[in-house]
């Protein structure tokens, strides 16, 4: 019996968000790629909740974006809603979320894959890694084909050994009925790759007509729209956008709710994965905050060609008759008709401390990882993890030093310096209390964090990282111009300020600290500005932002400074610290297990002492290999 | 500790020596001495490896007189622009400068930072090297013990509770930042105010606690023993000058320890008072005594408190047989009463300074206190150094965590965004959390998934 036999440069296992920008970075960068997936169907899906971005998701597409990634563009050309999240608080924390037509979404990203040169997409299930001497060497699918190749890239999001559970029924499925991969755990198994088991959940999904909006409060996007993307043109995204609602659990909800716990998997000890405290099923709210009487719910669109309408807030394990009930309870919903159950899903993973920086396995040569099978949860996670595997895949077959993104230049490397460092014990969220230096790593500035990167690499286009250029030497023109100039307390100046409620003149100031009254802004003193250039939007919202918190900025700066230093300190990779015995016990072993790529790495593994980190300082000068 | 920031720490002993050197080393060593400095020149503008003459300054108010020594990097031990101050005022203008440093922005050295520097910037031969990491290593365990052992369990409930409270306020900012559409901040920042203003308040009383030594117990450890009613509590009341201790004719009244800090010419003693020592069949009692013996291995000095009315007998020998190795001052107590010991007696058989003393008349009071002053002036009797690095370096993130919150008060008066405040928040949690030794973890995620609802 003969097997079909190819050979490829990089294999990517998945075609998720993950999978997707993986493939299309590793191809567009010039090398022969092949994404597999489980259903030509199912490429780029939205198992879950019909958005992009959100609260430092958004910060996450910007940044991809800025490197060259896809699902910015993606989301600009797919959406039916958008709007700026925190516009009331700072440029820090503003963040981009877009509602997606799923299948639009999905269709269009199939597309652009497809339509990409040295990408083939392949519709088949991975069952087995070939690695000799811990190298890999190719893939083995279902059917018995071989797939050799250089780089592997895996990205089975929440595929492995998948089982779908509401009440008693347990569905061997992937998410939305789709096919489980249940062989390539073991082979992992077989080279010694440590897995995990976590789990999440989904709403239902009630038909559209069956609702009664009346009694929801409408909620609607901006006007203007702000695109994802940075090469987007502003104007191409003022379309019509449709509303999404909100409404609200209630005591009886509760009630339904506590007296069918027995019944929810979840607490009848069905579910041995972990799931996510930051993402609780409406069961776990009840529970945990039981003083709440009610919760919020979004009620958003799934697409423009379908009348499913997700229910935000109110995921569940519960039996098919539960949720029957409890929805039903909510105000809009009384006639609600179920479209799809809520679910929970339960999947391998595994315990992502085994990867770089990089996101190649440290034991495994050439092979990569990225997304849900890292431990992390969200589309946006997953694709800036996809982009990152798929740019180091490639740079490794082009004999390369790895992109390694870290703390002080990106979301994304937050991301991935917690899943390489801490031991995630469930799915990992980005959130913007988790970026320390997050003044920086604003959503506005992405690009001119960033593009230089990504052109580096190979995938930002010329004329995309010339047009950064550009705005940063307009920006840095303009911060120099404004700070030289004083205002005296003339007419025209003290009626302009009294139109904005702020204290007049009793003597001259100087511009930049009027710019920097709460109540004023950079745009808003145009008019005693007259010597002011032309600038676009973006250009004005950074000089704005750099003039009004500079003193924040600069405190960031410094300590970014700081970490630079640490992060520069290489370990090399063949230490024993075993040799280091003024270390203590537990540093020793949590260094040994983690093997940290520099001392910056290593100071954030817990249990790792500032004075342990002092000894490593000491032993490193004496250590020449 | 791994940071190149700019460091300073009492370099000479803080305990005999007459001038005493305050060491800075940093980018901003010779920046932080000038803002404390008044010279003839700005040190900045003073060649290197010279010695300017002047004073120091809490700002209107004179500090010290000094010499300041500049060296400029790499021509220093850390390779580091190095500043050394020498001062003249004793221990407790040395740590007033330190904390006027802290206050513009130094950091309190780690154990062995000075050397850990100048070793990584090779200063120091490689074959040193084991020997500066057992020395980190093991300094940094003392220290962790000191602090521990220091925290009195109060102390570090209040710690706990401001964090608590401080960790709290950012997770919410944090889960309204996250979850805009869950949390609203409307109007939360005037009633974060009130909450920062009695977080410092509370952060100042332990400042003030720290300043007057009660909550710290640093200086000389002294130990009065003898048997019961021998005199002891009188002793501890007339040095510390009222009543703390329960004096009465009744002997074994103190079943417990007593502790007090009293200054003497400056320095500084933490007496402790003890149960009588004898034979006993008493259970609580014993434990008082078992107490006293086992408090004999800490102490820095023993005031031996002998009854001179009364002839020595058998506890008296064992005490003297479990101290003879330390540091003791015998006092030959109730001069006032008739002697039936003699300071010649004693002083042949034990060879020990011997006081006559009397709590009633206060006779031997003034030769006692000089004795005292004289044998740590002369190096005979130490404290325990690192006790008051420990102390000092408390201390220090006590002001960094009020500053943090001054900040947020000040974000909140600038109508600054939200999210401002939960960066000085954050810092304030971890200055607190130096003090009581704890690592940082994911406190933050973690208290936001616990405290508050969020998700689809």
């Amino acid at each position: 019996m003969s097997h079909v036999e190819e050979s490829y440069d990089i294999v990517v296992v998945g075609a998720g968000h993950a999978g997707c920008e993986a493939a299309l970075a590793a191809a567009r960068m010039g090398l022969n790629t092949i994404c597999f997936t489980v259903s030509m169907d199912s490429v780029a899906l939205m198992p879950c909740n019909p958005n992009i971005g959100g609260s430092s998701k958004g910060h996450l597409v910007r940044e991809l974006d800025a490197l060259g990634g896809q699902m910015g563009i993606n989301i600009d050309h797919t959406f039916i809603q958008s709007k700026m999240l925190n516009s009331s608080k700072g440029p820090a924390v503003h963040s981009l979320r877009a509602q997606a037509d799923k299948a639009a979404y999905s269709l269009r990203m199939r597309k652009t894959m497809q339509e990409t040169e040295n990408l083939t997409l392949r519709q088949a299930e991975v069952t087995e890694l070939i690695i000799e001497n811990n190298k890999v060497c190719g893939v083995k699918t279902l059917s018995g084909a071989t797939y050799h190749c250089k780089a592997i890239v895996i990205c089975t999001g929440t595929y492995l050994r998948a089982r779908c559970l509401y009440g008693d029924v347990i569905e061997h499925t992937g998410p939305n009925g789709l096919k489980a991969a249940n062989y390539l755990t073991q082979s992992l198994l077989d080279n010694n790759v440590e897995m995990n088991r976590f789990k999440t959940g989904t709403p239902a999904r009630i038909d559209g007509n069956s609702i009664d909006y009346s009694k929801m409060e409408p909620q609607y996007g901006d006007d203007p729209v702000i695109p994802f993307s940075f090469s987007t043109n502003r104007e191409d995204v003022q379309i019509e956008q449709v509303p999404c609602y909100l409404t609200y659990t209630n005591e009886k909800t509760h009630e339904i709710i506590r007296a069918n716990l027995d019944r929810s998997p979840m607490y009848s000890g069905v579910i041995e994965g972990t799931g996510p405290r930051y993402c609780p099923s409406i069961e776990d709210k009840v529970v945990r905050f039981s003083d709440k009487n009610r919760h919020q719910l979004f009620v958003e669109p799934e697409g423009l060609n379908t009348n499913e309408m997700y229910i935000g807030g109110m995921s569940s394990s519960m039996p098919e008759d539960v949720q029957y009930e409890m929805y039903r309870t909510v105000p809009g919903l009384e006639n609600a008709k179920i479209v799809r159950n809520a679910y929970a899903i339960e999947y391998d993973c595994i315990n992502s401390t085994q990867l770089k920086a990089s996101l190649e396995f440290k034991e495994i040569d050439g092979l990569f990882a990225a997304g849900q099978f890292n431990g992390s949860s969200g589309y946006e996670e997953a694709a800036a993890q996809g982009l990152v595997a798929g740019i180091n895949a490639a740079l490794k077959l082009l004999c390369k030093e790895p992109m390694i993104l870290d703390r002080s230049n990106s979301y994304i490397g937050v991301l991935i310096d917690d899943l390489v460092t801490k031991e995630t014990k469930e799915p990992y969220r980005m959130m913007t209390s988790r970026a320390e230096y997050r003044l920086l790593l604003r959503q506005d500035n992405a690009d001119i964090r960033l593009s230089k990167i990504g052109y580096e690499v190979g995938l930002l286009s010329k004329e995309r990282y010339d047009h950064v250029v550009e705005k940063e030497r307009l920006i840095e023109e303009e911060v120099a111009r404004i700070k030289e100039i004083n205002i005296g307390a003339r007419k025209e100046v003290q009626e302009l300020l009294e139109s904005y409620g702020s204290i007049p003149l009793s003597n001259g100031i100087k511009l930049v600290d009027l710019i920097r009254r709460p109540e004023l802004d950079y745009d808003k003193l145009a008019p005693i500005d007259p010597e002011r250039p032309e600038l676009s939007d973006e250009v004005r919202e950074e000089v704005n932002i750099y003039i009004k918190y500079e003193g924040y900025l600069t405190r960031q700066a410094k300590q970014v400074a700081q970490f630079k230093k640490l992060e520069s300190k290489v370990i090399p990779q063949n230490i024993n610290y075993e040799d280091v015995s003024s270390l203590r016990l537990e540093a020793r072993q949590k260094l040994t297990k983690l093997r940290p790529a520099n001392i910056g790495q290593a100071s954030r593994i817990s249990g790792v002492s500032p004075a342990d980190i002092s000894v490593l300082l000491v032993y490193l000068e004496t250590y020449k290999g | 500790m791994y940071q190149s920031d700019t460091i300073c720490a009492i370099a000479t002993s803080l305990n005999s020596s007459g001038i005493g050197i305050i060491r800075i080393s940093g980018e901003d060593a010779i920046s932080f001495a000038d803002s404390i400095f008044r010279g003839k020149n700005k040190l900045a503008d003073c060649e290197t490896h010279t010695i300017q003459y002047g004073h120091i300054y809490d700002n209107e108010e004179l500090v010290d007189e000094v010499l300041v020594l500049i060296m400029r990097g790499p021509r220093s031990y850390t390779t580091e622009d190095v500043i050394e101050i020498h001062c003249h005022g004793g221990i407790l203008v040395l740590k007033k400068v330190l904390s006027l440093l802290v206050s513009v922005g130094c950091r309190i050295a780690e154990p062995g930072e000075f050397t850990k520097r100048a070793f990584l910037n090779g200063r120091i031969d490689l074959s040193e090297a084991e020997s500066i990491m057992d020395l980190i290593s093991s300094n940094s365990e003392l220290a962790m013990k000191n602090s521990v052992k220091q925290l009195s369990g109060s102390l570090r409930d209040i710690i706990v509770d401001l964090r608590d409270k401080i960790l709290y306020e950012t997770a919410y900012i944090e889960s309204a930042l996250d979850d805009p559409e869950h949390y609203d901040l409307t109007g939360y920042p005037d009633d974060l105010k009130n909450k920062v203003d009695s977080m410092i308040s509370r952060i100042d009383d332990l400042i003030n606690s720290f300043n007057s030594g009660h909550i710290l117990k640093e200086g000389i450890n002294t130990l009065i023993l003898g048997k019961p009613n021998a005199g002891k509590s009188s002793l501890l009341n007339t040095l510390s000058r009222r009543e703390r201790a329960i004096v009465t004719d009744i002997p074994g009244t103190t079943r417990d320890t007593l502790e007090e800090q009293i200054t003497i010419n400056g320095v500084s003693l933490n007496i402790i008072d003890t149960a009588g020592i004898r034979e006993t069949d008493d259970i609580v009692e014993k434990i008082g005594v078992d107490k006293a013996l086992d408090s004999i291995d800490d102490a820095d000095l023993i005031l031996f408190v002998i009854d001179s009315s009364r002839p020595l007998d058998g506890d008296d020998e064992f005490i003297i047989s479990k101290i003879i190795d330390k540091k003791v001052i015998i006092l030959l107590n109730k001069s006032d009463l008739l002697s039936v010991i003699t300071e010649e007696d004693i002083c042949n058989k034990y060879n020990k300074p011997v006081i006559s003393f009397s709590s009633v008349s206060l006779d031997g009071l003034k030769t006692l206190e000089s004795t005292i002053t004289d044998m740590f002036f002369s190096g005979q009797v130490k404290s325990d150094e690192t006790l008051y690095i420990t102390n000092s370096r408390q201390a220090s993130c006590l002001v960094n965590a009020k500053n943090s919150l001054s900040n947020v008060l000040m974000s909140i008066d600038n109508m600054m965004p939200e999210d401002f405040f939960s960066i000085d928040l954050m810092d304030a949690y971890n200055f607190l959390g130096e003090i009581t030794g704890e690592t940082i973890e994911d406190d933050l995620a973690n208290k936001i998934f616990s405290e508050f609802c969020m998700g689809k």
